[in-house]
């Protein structure tokens, strides 16, 4: 299976360990991520303004470039997925609003372009089963938190392709790499997001109340698919002691880190030094 | 001080630029709280996100836009997911937001940010950071 | 005593209630006494515009069962007329009414409203809440049945001074009789519905919010008459101070009702229903114009009742506050309100072209006169009493006797039908068990003991 791949500005960069074991997991599983030739930068937020359809000329340009390679994208940043996938259901539902952008960035998009978020190509053209079939080194006795965050769950229904107030599909996932996923009320609780450019202080909290939860639970890694909450909830940890006496530091993963470890290929690139929190320990304990 | 609600007030210009902008009827609220009893932000805000669409109701627009409240709304949409009015609080505050930052400007300037937290935010808390809080 | 019981009912008030279980007895074949203290039948639901929650004008779906209660070849109407006493039992109830003097022959009066046109004696309607005018000489409305006239004598001119008679000297008919005088009417009946209605808790009470002081201050019913068509203003929205359009229209709910220090502790439980209509009603009347409706909680538990609430809201724009009005003044040729929003935690002021008060319901005036007659038991308000609130609603400990209705309390038109249905059922169920051709009947105990019992005692 071969799929056009989204992979946006922020896995290219800071999370570029996110994006290179997820190509390397996706390969190994015989699904080829095949990067757009072009692409821009989808503009992180989905604008909520009725009016403001200049901020949807960026996504929009997104699925004209998806549009030429078939009639599916492969989004990898939560964040991406949801402001592609909202721009492609307006565009789909307002032909007037199409009509506008297509005149705007001088091309055809038509609304053809299914857009789909990474984690849920796995469950339904992959499979659980056939990823659980090819993991060599199972994270047996593993006990991790999984975190969706926002972006892939809200609104229901327009990104949710999961349950939204209780979803499982990545605590699936880590079920079928021998770990264990705890279950825990925060898994969908906002980390914050973009409040940490401004207000350290809410986002802090934020990321603390998330964090702690997980760890009554005694869980011994966060797992999530999103790299803003993953810079958030990794990030704030540095000074969380300091409000917090006796706070415990617990790393914060992308799953597909987790997937390519499990699948027993090389971690080298999977980004580990970009961690606040040490991972190695972790990775130890895995052998 | 008593405010005085008049049929002026409560569709007062901005009232209407409110509803214009983020498509949402505002009367459709009927303040059941559930908004701010799941809002994940609500304890660093000093207006509830409800009381929010609450002045606006009534027409009292510039407290909203003095408050913090819109400024920590993470466009999470926790409360838009589970509203029984179907109202989308998130498109209101971006709403007040939009309002707030073409009348004063805007409210992230760059240079204030420290330069290691420059260095070290990923690109997509940038990006969403000036999307929502500069005109 | 040999004799059989009496299948003929009498029932007390001709409201929907009344009317409602006289059409139920009527129509299974039996007598009904129904007796009524206006001039004619209708009660509340007569003086109402439209209805809540499908808004049908009250009038058009109230006209053809009054007109049906007044040629019901089984309904004996006694209007204009009181019971004074009533003896007996089960089966044998003796009563007597008076049917006051009308000082118009009805068996003669055609019911053409001359005398009305022609009457010089203006006086203030009760009917139409005090906001509008009827003559001394007088029917309730143009759709009354009976279609009768009665003279005022306490403002009538004539009675007054000794000269006018502008009326007797205009009816074609002869029916004018000063000389009239009360009548007494004895009725024999096997059992008896109290039918009495409610009243509104008395404004003058809440001196703070300005009633019979601010003109432009009224009451819920004065704006059903205000808003019905065949009301003083045609259905026109006018305020009563200076008859101009009301702009700015204050609903303040709960104006004597859940107030257990000062007023009534109760809900009265129509009023957050009836005001949503009001504001809908005053909107598609005067489409610029802001309504305000203060509330402490809304209370919408009937089917399509919410969403009847939310509509007002939403497709209305009406504007809900939540929190008691303190006080209503005049100022300026203004009403102003002072409230509260407790939700957004600010003290507002209004300054009101118009401010409808929602008073609380209380029982009739003269109910506690007919409690003593039949004997039957009253709460500390003087609602009627149930002998078992939950499984016998419509019965009262006074066997034969049973209610229906806003006697019993707070209760809109829905409940009040289903009730008065209820108790016409439970007279039928008398009736029939009395009539003895039920072999089912004769041979089983049922719920209805104290009429099997009875039969054989009595029979």
């Amino acid at each position: 299976m071969r799929i056009a791949y989204f992979p946006g500005c922020t896995l290219n960069t800071t999370a570029k360990g996110f994006d290179n074991a997820l190509r390397a997991s996706f390969a190994a599983l015989g699904a080829e991520l095949v990067e757009l030739p072009e692409w821009n930068c989808c503009g992180a937020t989905f604008p909520l303004l009725v009016d403001n359809m200049l901020d949807l000329a960026a996504p929009t340009r997104v699925l004209l470039a998806a549009q030429e390679q078939g009639d599916r994208l492969a989004v990898a940043c939560t964040m991406c997925y949801n402001v592609i996938r909202r721009t492609n259901n307006r565009l789909r539902a307002d032909a007037d609003a199409l009509e506008k952008l297509n005149y705007f960035i001088e091309a055809e998009y038509r609304g053809g372009v299914e857009v789909l978020d990474v984690l849920q190509i796995l469950r339904d053209d992959v499979g659980f089963e056939a990823v659980q079939a090819a993991v060599k080194q199972p994270l047996t006795g593993l006990k991790v938190a999984a975190y969706y965050g926002c972006m892939v769950l809200r609104p229901p229904a327009e990104v949710a392709y999961d349950d939204p107030e209780n979803p499982h599909a990545l605590d699936d996932l880590l079920r079928a790499l021998g770990a264990e996923p705890v279950e825990w009320p925060h898994k969908a609780e906002c980390c914050g997001a973009y409040l940490a450019v401004k207000s350290k202080e809410a986002t802090a909290e934020m990321s603390y109340r998330i964090l702690s939860s997980a760890q009554r639970t005694g869980a011994q890694a966060v797992v999530t698919n999103c790299p803003l909450c993953q810079f958030n909830l990794d990030r704030q940890q540095l000074d969380m002691g300091r409000r917090h006496g006796g706070y415990q530091p617990v790393p914060v993963l992308y799953f597909s880190q987790l997937l390519g470890v499990a699948l027993g290929l090389d971690m080298a690139d999977f980004g580990w030094e970009r961690h606040y929190v040490d991972v190695r320990p972790l990775l130890e304990s895995l052998g | 001080m008593r405010v005085k609600l008049s049929a002026m007030r409560v569709r007062n210009e901005l009232v209407r630029r409110i509803e214009e902008l983020s498509g949402q009827d505002l009367l459709a609220c009927y303040q059941c709280g559930k908004c701010s009893a799941g809002c994940p932000a609500a304890f660093a805000m000093d207006l509830l996100p409800s009381q929010v669409i609450r002045l606006v109701q009534l027409g009292l627009v510039e407290e909203v836009l003095n408050a913090k409240t819109p400024w920590f709304c993470a466009a999470c949409q926790t409360c838009y997911a589970r509203c029984p009015k179907g109202v989308d609080l998130s498109r209101i505050m971006e709403a007040i937001r939009e309002i707030a930052l073409q009348e004063r400007g805007d409210y992230l300037v760059i240079e204030e940010i420290p330069a290691e937290e420059l260095a070290e935010f990923p690109q997509l808390a940038f990006i969403s950071g000036f999307r929502k809080y500069t005109a | 005593m040999a004799i059989a019981p009496i299948q003929r009912v009498l029932i007390i008030g001709a409201g929907i209630a009344g009317m409602q279980a006289a059409l139920d007895i009527a129509n299974a074949g039996y007598e009904v006494v129904l007796v009524e203290r206006e001039p004619s039948i209708g009660g509340r639901m007569a003086q109402l515009s439209e209805t809540f929650p499908t808004l049908d004008c009250a009038q058009c779906i109230l006209t053809p069962r009054t007109v049906e209660v007044g040629h019901h070849e089984n309904i004996r109407l006694q209007t204009y007329s009181t019971v004074e006493a009533v003896e007996g039992e089960l089966g044998d109830f003796r009563v007597r009414i008076r049917r006051r003097a009308a000082y118009v022959n009805w068996d003669v009066c055609t019911g053409c409203g001359l005398c009305q046109e022609k009457c010089p004696k203006k006086v203030v309607s009760d009917f139409e809440r005090g906001i509008g005018p009827r003559k001394a000489i007088y029917t309730l409305s143009p759709q009354a049945v009976p279609n009768k006239p009665v003279i005022d004598r306490e403002h009538c001119i004539y009675f007054e001074r000794g000269k006018c008679r502008a009326c007797e000297k205009f009816c074609p008919a002869g029916a004018i009789d000063f000389e009239q005088e009360d009548a007494l009417i004895e009725e024999r009946v096997g059992a008896i519905i109290v039918a009495t209605g409610y009243d509104l808790y008395p404004l003058s009470l809440l001196g703070e919010y300005g009633y019979g002081e601010v003109p432009d201050v009224i009451d819920s019913l004065a704006f059903e008459r205000l808003l019905s068509a065949s009301g003083p203003t045609a259905g026109q929205v006018r305020r009563p101070s200076d008859g101009k359009e009301p702009k700015e229209v204050v609903f303040i709910q709960c104006a004597g009702s859940r107030d257990p220090e000062q007023h009534k502790p109760y809900c009265s439980k129509i009023c957050c229903m009836y005001t949503a209509k009001h504001a809908m009603l005053y909107k598609h009347k005067v489409h610029d114009g802001q309504a305000y409706v203060f509330y402490i909680d809304i209370r919408s538990a009937g089917k399509r009742y919410e969403e009847f609430v939310q509509r007002a809201m939403e497709e209305e724009r009406v504007l809900y506050v939540r929190g008691k009005v303190s006080r209503v003044f005049r100022e300026d040729g203004k009403v102003m309100v002072w409230g509260t929003d407790t939700l957004s935690g600010q003290s507002v002021e209004v300054a009101a072209d118009l401010v409808v008060l929602a008073p609380a319901m209380v029982p009739k005036a003269g109910s506690d006169v007919v409690a003593e007659l039949l004997g039957l038991p009253v709460d500390e308000h003087g609602w009627f009493t149930a002998v078992e609130a939950n499984l016998q609603p419509v019965e009262t400990g006074r066997e034969g006797v049973f209610l229906a209705g806003a006697a019993v309390g707070p209760m809109d038109i829905p409940e009040t039908v289903a009730q008065a249905s209820g108790a016409a059922a439970k007279v039928l169920s008398l009736f029939a068990r009395w009539a003895g051709k039920n072999e089912w009947l004769n041979k089983h105990e049922t719920s209805n003991n104290a009429s099997a019992r009875w039969q054989e005692d009595v029979v």
